[in-house]
């Protein structure tokens, strides 16, 4: 592996992490006020498909930028309104939401553009180019015969659309508002403990609303980004369940911005590994060190923590531990024998390096990663007691 | 004369069909102590509440200094410099102690300068009143009553003269809540209102210089302090008199019932709950279990009515009991001759939406009494019911009824009732009177002494330092899991007993309230100590 590869590797990575990142602080803000969003895969579709459209009527994507934030943010209100105001459980309106995006989006996409619940492709004014920085190479060729700096220049800092800094520069943003601000102390208070805020004479009501709204936005800006930067128009379940991806991330990242840049890089890296490279060919011994070497951690982790995990884990485990052995004893034919079937290359199947990210979430979300403690009032919906 | 730091004018509050606060009126003096005292549900909390914004009156008036003065919501409540520390504490567990002070009192958008000025506020204010608290400390790591000392500078950095105070040393050990008192006479003092609401007679005794009396959502009267005294405070509150000690026989201890031997636990987090517990309870003796909540009490409890696995050794009757094994569930502590009055009535005790004839039959409806073949003789539950209410006093004497319909006393008269007639070997109260009325407390315990000086062995867990000392034959003070020394009820008084349950065993030196409030911080956290 050259550093160009690696170089590219990186930029992807980006790329992938970007809606990621922008959906997990949209999870981030919502959830330090203390309102679970499971909608936010919802969110990201609605928006992804109202932008792509509205840019593709319109011919402007900023036009579709802002259409795209306006949907979500109403149903961003409409989660508000179930959990905050009506008191419902957040699971549900969450849920409901994601139903009503995937079904919806696809219907009236069929209906308005009769392509087989797509939007027409976009192009020029009405997607987000990338943005190239002074002095940038912009030819592949030309960039792989530069030197090492200006590869990292041209590939990795340079050509990405105005969306992707804007989601890099919403991490301090979000970390300045929470640590910095009397806006992030109260967001912070009232997602741990709302009575405080209330006795202190602040609107819980409002608080949760400006950070489900503040939720909406971001949640717009990701899913415009996948129709009208990544790809160049909507497609059906274009968000690839990201909004779970992103939840996973933010427990991952304990609820905290600079931890949520470095969990949706991870995640970004998984699924820029998957674009890249389809066709990774490995040793068996290497392919059984790793997978064998994995489930091995797995299974004393969850000795050592004694929890409910062990099922999962020891699950997940046997399943890698079946697929190591199934490749080493595949790999044995008449000319070799088990020993030389260890050295014997084989091609690693494109699905295992695809489910990479899914498999993380599933070690994310049992416990694998340290101890998550989420706001304390997550959830429950505020009621001044008796 | 002044005008009134408070005056309240006809206060009526209803909650659906409960009227919590009738026709209610009061006059607080600026610069006073004033004792507002009253059974559970008389209706004092909501009071305060109105006072304080929290809900809004049905009808009446409230003047500030004079003014009469509209109070919406808690915002205006600060504005008219009226300040409230809650029976709960609403702080933010993991912000720092200046963070908690400055929220919702912040000067503008940024933080920095808040926060730098509250920090020289803060020692200000603990140069002019005492009150010291290190301003970077995390609220969840320290002790209750430095909690409630945050509480009370939030009020003072709102600049409030007037302070509410909700059932402030509930959580409190007695030394902790000396110190309170200090502050208390210190901000009486510098010029400060204090409203100290409470349903201890002693409290009020102590501190207050006037107490206004409430019953069931009613203002019985305001008297000087100087000119009442308990048993007359008791029997305004009740509306008859009252027998405040436990009139009891000495005990006559014979066999021994329960032997604990070692008991070890540890729970899901890998704290080590019950340090090497051993202790031993004989027929016919009463003993009481002291210490601050959450010092292994409860888990103590628990293994003993089987809900929690242990380690160690339990003899009942000198026979092993099932610690860890298919024995040891609750269902089989209760063929054993173990009853239980939880701690908690309302989760552990009572299923709150079913009927109480129901609730009277709960963990014993295997009984051949309450069977007919291979199902329930409802007919023969519901009469045994209908006669254990007549007989216990519980009112309305309706088997029904849910129990979520009936008071704190009359819920916890259906526990005993239904674990004290099962004539068990041991008995395993918790918290008896906790939330229950001064009648029904009365009577609660006069069913406990009965039912020792029937032979039986009872082991009583209560908070209540009075409680304990009035009905225990024995004391264990509790401490971080551990027994930190048995005293006899005739050889010991408060302050020892208070010393032990702070984790002192060297009771005769003289000890800081820091340095017990450093033990009680640390206790239960799984911290050495």
């Amino acid at each position: 592996m050259d550093f160009f590869t690696i170089v590219q590797l990186g930029d992807a990575s980006i790329r992938m992490a970007i809606p990621l990142l922008l959906a997990c602080l949209a999870g981030l803000f919502s959830e330090r006020a203390g309102i679970f969003d499971i909608g936010l895969e919802g969110k990201m579709l609605a928006a992804a498909f109202l932008s792509a459209a509205v840019s593709f009527a319109s011919g402007s994507v900023w036009v579709g930028l802002l259409a795209g934030i306006g949907i979500s943010i109403a149903l961003s209100i409409v989660h508000g309104l179930a959990s905050i105001t009506f008191r419902g459980n957040q699971l549900i309106s969450g849920v409901a939401i994601n139903f009503f995006a995937a079904g919806l989006t696809v219907v009236i996409a069929q209906g308005w553009f009769a392509q087989g619940g797509r939007t027409p492709s976009l192009s020029g004014a009405a997607r987000f180019d990338g943005i190239d920085f002074p002095g940038a190479l912009t030819r592949v060729r030309e960039k792989m015969q530069a030197s090492p700096g200006m590869q990292f220049y041209s590939e990795f800092v340079s050509g990405h659309s105005i969306l992707v800094y804007i989601g890099l520069l919403s991490v301090p943003l979000t970390w300045w508002i929470l640590y910095r601000t009397r806006f992030g102390l109260r967001l912070r208070a009232v997602g741990e403990a709302p009575e405080a805020v209330d006795t202190a004479g602040i609107s819980v009501v409002g608080l949760r609303y400006s950070a489900v709204i503040i939720c909406g936005i971001l949640c717009g800006i990701a899913g415009a980004y996948l129709s009208t930067a990544v790809q160049a128009g909507f497609t059906k379940d274009m968000t690839a369940n990201r909004g779970f991806i992103a939840l996973a991330a933010l427990i991952f990242a304990k609820w905290r911005p600079w931890y949520a840049l470095g969990a949706c890089l991870l995640f970004g890296l998984f699924f820029a590994i998957d674009n890249r490279f389809q066709n990774i060919q490995l040793q068996v011994l290497w392919i059984m060190v790793i997978l064998i070497g994995a489930s091995a951690a797995m299974v004393l982790y969850a000795i050592k923590r004694e929890k409910i995990d062990v099922i999962v884990l020891g699950g997940l485990s046997a399943v890698l531990t079946v697929i190591a052995l199934a490749t080493w004893v595949g790999s044995t034919g008449e000319e070799a024998g088990l020993v030389a079937a260890l050295f014997e290359t084989v091609k690693v199947p494109s699905q295992l390096i695809q489910s990479l990210p899914y498999l993380f979430v599933v070690i994310v979300l049992a416990g694998f990663v340290g101890k998550a403690i989420p706001p304390r009032a997550g959830g429950q919906p505020y009621v001044k007691e008796r | 004369m002044n005008a009134p730091a408070i005056e309240l004018k006809g206060i009526s509050k209803a909650f659906g069909p409960v009227q919590a606060n009738k026709d209610i009126s009061i006059s607080v003096m600026p610069g006073t102590i004033h004792g507002i005292i009253g059974e559970n549900g008389a209706g004092k909390s909501t009071l305060m509440s109105i006072l304080y914004g929290f809900y809004k009156a049905d009808a009446g008036e409230i003047y500030v200094g004079g003014n009469r003065t509209d109070i919406p919501d808690s915002q205006a409540a600060i504005a008219a410099g009226i300040g409230m520390v809650f029976q709960h504490f609403k702080l933010v567990q993991n912000f720092s102690v200046l963070e908690n002070v400055v929220l919702g009192a912040e000067d503008g958008a940024m933080l920095k300068p808040s926060l730098a000025k509250a920090r020289k506020q803060l020692k200000s204010l603990a140069e002019e009143y005492e009150l010291n608290v290190d301003p970077d400390a995390i609220i969840q790591d320290i002790g209750v009553g430095m909690q409630q000392r945050v509480e009370i500078l939030k009020a003072l950095y709102r600049e409030a003269d007037i302070l509410i105070l909700d059932e402030p040393t509930g959580v409190l050990t007695p030394a902790e809540a000396d110190q309170l008192f200090r502050i208390l006479r210190r901000l009486k003092q510098e010029g400060k209102t204090i409203i100290l609401i409470t349903h201890k007679l002693r409290e009020i005794m102590d501190i207050t210089d006037t107490v206004s009396v409430m019953r069931r959502g009613e203002m019985v009267g305001s008297v000087k302090t100087v000119d009442t005294n308990p048993a007359d405070l008791a029997e305004r509150m009740v509306g008859r008199k009252v027998l405040l000690r436990v009139d009891k026989t000495p005990a006559q201890p014979k066999d021994t019932v329960l032997e604990v031997r070692g008991l070890n636990v540890t729970d899901a987090q890998g704290v080590h709950r019950l340090k090497d517990v051993s202790f031993n309870i004989r027929a016919g003796e009463i003993l009481g279990i002291a210490g601050v909540s959450g010092n292994g009490q409860s888990e103590l409890l628990e293994v003993l009515g089987g809900y929690e696995k242990a380690t160690g050794e339990i003899l009942l009757n000198g026979e092993a009991i099932d610690l860890t094994g298919a024995h040891s569930d609750g269902q089989s502590r209760r063929n054993r001759g173990i009853a239980h009055v939880p701690e908690d009535r309302q989760h552990e005790g009572l299923i709150m939406e079913f009927s109480a004839w129901e609730n009277t039959a709960f963990g014993y409806h295997h009984d051949a009494r309450y069977q007919k073949g291979a199902l329930m003789d409802n007919k023969a539950i519901l009469a045994d019911a209908q006669e254990k209410m007549d007989r216990f006093d519980v009112r309305p004497p309706n088997p029904m009824l849910a129990a979520k319909n009936f008071s704190g006393g009359n819920q916890q008269k259906i526990v005993v009732a239904r674990e004290i007639e099962r004539d068990p070997d041991l008995l395993l109260v918790g918290q008896p009177t906790r939330g229950v009325d001064i009648g029904a407390i009365e009577f609660i315990h006069q069913q406990i002494v009965a039912l020792r000086d029937k032979g039986k062995a009872i082991l009583l867990v209560s908070v209540e330092l009075d409680e304990i000392m009035g009905l225990s034959d024995r004391i264990a003070v509790m401490f971080d899991g551990q027994i930190m020394g048995e005293r006899l009820p005739s050889e010991t008084d408060e302050t020892e007993l208070g010393l032990l349950m702070a984790g002192v065993t060297d009771t005769d030196a003289p000890h800081s309230v820091k340095e017990i409030e450093d033990n009680l911080a640390h206790a239960g956290t799984g911290e050495k100590v």
